[in-house]
């Protein structure tokens, strides 16, 4: 039955009008603030376009964006190249330790990308680990600063995530579809590139999406490695924070620009993914097969390898969170000093990083419930528009959220700026698309008969919901709530604009221990919040009972 | 126990009008069918009684009590669906106790309640497992006892067989007239299958593009179908083209028969309709509609023959099965059972053989 329900103000249309208001306020509002800034200058009181004729002319900045772009690119596509053939490895052959290389690759995935690079710093720096033990055999190595750095450490970062992605959409592909391609004689890489390929398009495309918008928006990164190599989040953050020469209206230019490219390329990827979609259920999955000799090590090989340098950054900084230091540098041998006086540089750090994500996912849940059901059962115009505008945070970089909140909020009557209100907001605005197309997915699964059961058997329609849809979801939105919250712990662009001394974050402390250079403090910081990261992992596959990671 | 009334009824969506001025009148305890193909409107009906789908005109009725804009919840329905919409988090008997605990029910009553519609469905034996573990069938029962239970004025079906293999269907469909009887329930019963249409109903509606066809019991539909598309349909019926002459019916081959009822219309093309036992096989020159027989199908107690009578008709006729098959090729000649056929004028649209007495039955 195809919905075409009129807006009605009952209970759910209140709920609608809320929903947008509460749109409305924090999102809405601040981006379009931001926008007046960047076309207003406030000093003279005209209407302008000099920021952007700024922005263009200068190639200074030009060249920034530039940057973020080309870096982005190749990273989703060295991501893409290196995750899907990986996937499909692991989906078609027996793999010796495949569960604890899949724990590998989602700890990499889900942990902070900052201390990624941080970790790569102490390990391929200029007198990193590596660095150092080659050039004493007079070995010149690779540099870790720049353009290459940060390709490396994206593509390490995100590459995993094209990998579950790929997992998930290959588990859909019947057996059958591949035995009947190799009885007409397409088998091997050409089955591969003939048959799979085309099926997981879609899924590619998603994930590739994914991975652009992350390397796009990552602030961490770049900074740490960057150094010369200037990308817009980092040009952003300066011109937004610093106190001489900066500029709030050039910065909010700078950022509508970047929403505009990330706006092109999320409407690129629909385009052709909407064009390229298949539905698929599977009855025989793919499944995995044992093969001998030779080619069995070549596998294992290639198998093994990506996860396990995706995989050293953690295990490094868990290492090096043992080592005596002295000042900056590691010195030998091993305690928990670094431990001991991480405690004093914690400060409220550790209940922020747990008290700001659990309000946000309290009403991150809340939120994704109610609007996936307005979207999925009470199609309407006003619906409708509800569910563009909860996409839309899905397009605009964390820096971007971070800076328009901030602007919006500084002062009365609407002062929210300073607390942790203002974070938990930022929060939920980026989170909440990726909770709101989970449980969509997840609620289109359930028939409405199901409801209307309840109904008949004299249930009024609210409380339906309540008894009967929602513990169903409740399994799909539980695990999804999980993932949120792994990656609300390891948020950093958003917070290093929103935070003071009272609301600073786990990850916020860990990336001022590394610019200040203390070491062995954001060594002992990060295995904090990994255990934390691996912690929730386990609740999840306890809860989820071994489904699928979709982020 | 209500009757059900139904008057003009009207149902769009947007500027699609699917059912248009429909009217029906479901008696007290009547197992009544709507019978249709897919895309009739017989599932937008039932959801309309159920509440489930907006009314864009006419008046629905529960005995006097006009229920066009009761909500569903209010309107003491029990639904059984196509799916069977088994609470998949509760337990057999928590199913069964959700429509209960909605009326309040004193707890002693609950269970007890429970417990007698779980015995008569045959289900106590599940009552404290998770659905998922049931097969379809007893899916189904759990449906039919939450449906049951809560002593609702009308129970809606929404194809509540369709899931089910053959075997259970066959079962199932016996057990659901054997109950419907025992608690006498005002009954609604949608599905596309006319077989099981014809066994389990008290009355049947033949639905097509929102209009009801033909509304009578399961033996007037067969026998005296209202029009062409209610008599291929409801069973199997071979068309052959004829003409009215002089209050004769011609057939090709210079056969004919005189039908008492038809003594007095005027000349007119004809389409008659004759079911494959209204057909008689003959030979040695008698007279009849030639044809050849094509194929055939040999079924034990029955003889399926399938007999070409031009290049673009082949008609089906059953015989009891005799000592000899007829090889095929063989040239035979049709007669038919007069007494039995059906003849509807050029359009199809008007069944000729029909009078009043027939529309009161």
């Amino acid at each position: 039955m195809k919905a075409h329900n009129k807006f009605q103000l009952d209970i759910w249309g209140f709920i609608t009008l809320s929903v947008l208001v509460l749109y409305g306020c924090f999102l809405i509002y601040p981006l379009g603030n931001l926008m007046k800034q960047a076309v207003y200058n406030a000093e003279t009181g005209v209407w302008t376009l000099d920021y952007f004729v700024k922005f263009f002319s200068k190639n200074y900045y030009f060249t920034t964006l530039f940057n973020s772009f080309k870096v982005s690119l190749a990273a989703t596509f060295f991501s893409l190249a290196l995750g899907a053939p990986l996937a499909y490895i692991y989906t078609i052959y027996e793999i010796k330790g495949k569960a604890i290389l899949n724990i590998g690759i989602i700890i990499a995935s889900m942990s902070a990308p900052f201390i990624g690079a941080y970790s790569w710093i102490l390990l391929l720096g200029r007198s990193g680990v590596i660095t150092t033990f080659f050039k004493n055999m007079n070995i010149e190595t690779p540099t870790i600063y720049g353009f290459f750095g940060i390709l490396f450490v994206l593509t390490l970062q995100l590459f995993p995530l094209v990998f579950l992605y790929v997992r998930g959409a290959l588990k859909n592909i019947d057996s059958s579809l591949i035995e009947a391609s190799q009885s007409m004689g397409c088998r091997g890489v050409k089955l591969f590139a003939k048959i799979i390929m085309p099926l997981i398009v879609p899924t590619l495309l998603a994930s590739g999406l994914l991975v652009f918008m992350r390397s796009f928006a990552d602030f961490g990164t770049p900074m740490l490695i960057g150094e010369g190599y200037r990308t817009f989040p980092v040009t952003l953050y300066n011109e937004f924070i610093s106190e001489v020469g900066g500029d709030d209206g050039f910065a909010a230019a700078i950022a509508i620009i970047a929403i505009m490219i990330t706006t092109v390329v999320f409407l690129l990827q629909k385009y052709i993914g909407s064009r390229k979609a298949f539905s698929m259920n599977s009855l025989h999955p793919i499944e995995a097969k044992k093969i001998t000799g030779i080619q069995n090590i070549i596998v294992h090989i290639v198998a093994y390898i990506p996860v396990c340098i995706a995989i050293l950054p953690q295990l490094y900084v868990f290492y090096t969170s043992f080592k005596n230091t002295k000042g900056m540098i590691f010195v030998e041998g091993y305690s928990f000093n670094s431990y001991v006086s991480m405690f004093d540089k914690l400060g409220r750090s550790i209940q922020n990083s747990i008290i700001i994500p659990l309000l946000a996912l309290i009403a991150i849940i809340l939120l994704a419930v109610l609007i996936s059901y307005l979207v999925v059962r009470r199609k309407n115009t006003l619906t409708n528009t509800l569910d563009i505008i909860s996409m839309i945070p899905y397009i605009v970089p964390g820096t971007v959220v971070g800076i328009s909140l901030l602007t919006a909020f500084n002062q009365k009557p609407l002062l929210l700026s300073g607390g942790i209100l203002i974070m938990v907001i930022a929060l939920v605005i980026r989170r909440l698309p990726y909770t709101i197309r989970s449980s969509v997915a997840i609620l289109q699964q359930i028939p409405m008969c199901i409801e209307e059961a309840a109904i008949s058997l004299g249930t009024p329609k609210m409380k339906a919901f309540f008894k009967v849809t929602v513990p169903m979801m409740r399994a799909g939105i539980l695990s999804g709530a999980i993932l949120s919250w792994v990656t609300m712990i390891s948020e950093l662009s958003t917070a290093i604009i929103l935070y003071t001394g009272k609301t600073k974050t786990l990850t916020v402390a860990i990336y001022t221990e590394v610019i200040r250079g203390n070491y062995g403090i954001a060594a002992s910081l990060s295995t904090l919040l990994t255990l934390f990261t691996i912690l929730s992992l386990l609740l999840f596959a306890k809860i989820s009972k071994g489904k699928d990671i979709s982020i | 126990m209500s009757k059900i009334i139904i008057k003009d009824a009207v149902k769009k969506y947007g500027d699609n009008v699917v059912v248009s001025g429909l009217n029906v009148e479901i008696g007290d305890n009547e197992l009544f069918t709507l019978l249709g193909p897919s895309g009739c409107g017989k599932t937008t009906l039932l959801r309309m009684i159920a509440g489930f789908n907006s009314i864009e005109g006419g008046d629905f009725y529960f005995n006097e009590k006009r229920i066009n804009d009761m909500a569903p919840e209010k309107r003491n329905i029990g639904m059984v669906f196509q799916n069977y919409a088994i609470f998949p988090h509760l337990t057999v008997r928590e199913n069964v106790e959700f429509g209960l605990k909605n009326r309040k029910y004193d707890k002693a009553l609950m269970t007890e309640e429970t417990n007698k519609f779980l015995k008569a469905m045959q289900i106590d034996a599940f009552a404290d497992r998770l659905p998922e573990k049931l097969s379809g069938g007893q899916q189904q029962r759990v449906a039919l006892a939450r449906a049951l239970v809560i002593k609702p004025d009308v129970l809606l079906m929404d194809e509540p067989l369709s899931n089910l293999d053959a075997k259970l269907r066959l079962e199932m469909r016996r057990f659901i007239r054997k109950i419907q009887k025992e608690v006498g329930i005002t009954t609604v019963y949608v599905t596309h299958d006319q077989e099981e249409a014809m066994a389990i109903s008290d009355k049947i509606a033949v639905m097509k593009d929102g209009v009801i066809q033909h509304l009578g019991t399961p033996e007037d539909i067969y026998k005296r179908p209202k029009n062409a598309f209610v008599a291929n349909f409801i069973g199997t019926s071979n068309f052959v083209n004829a003409k009215l002459k002089a209050g004769k019916v011609c057939f090709s081959d210079e056969y004919e028969i005189s039908i008492e009822a038809l003594k007095d219309k005027k000349d007119q093309d004809l389409v008659v309709s004759v079911r494959p036992e209204e057909f008689v096989i003959v030979q040695n020159d008698q007279v009849g509609i030639r044809g050849i027989i094509k194929d055939t199908s040999y079924l034990g107690m029955n003889t399926h023959y399938f007999i070409e009578l031009s290049e673009d008709n082949t008609v089906e006729v059953i015989q009891e099965s005799a000592d000899a098959l007829i090889p095929d090729n063989t040239p035979i000649s049709l007669q038919v059972k007069s007494h039995k056929i059906n003849i509807f004028d050029e359009r199809g649209s008007e069944n000729l053989l029909r009078c009043d007495s027939f529309e009161s039955a």
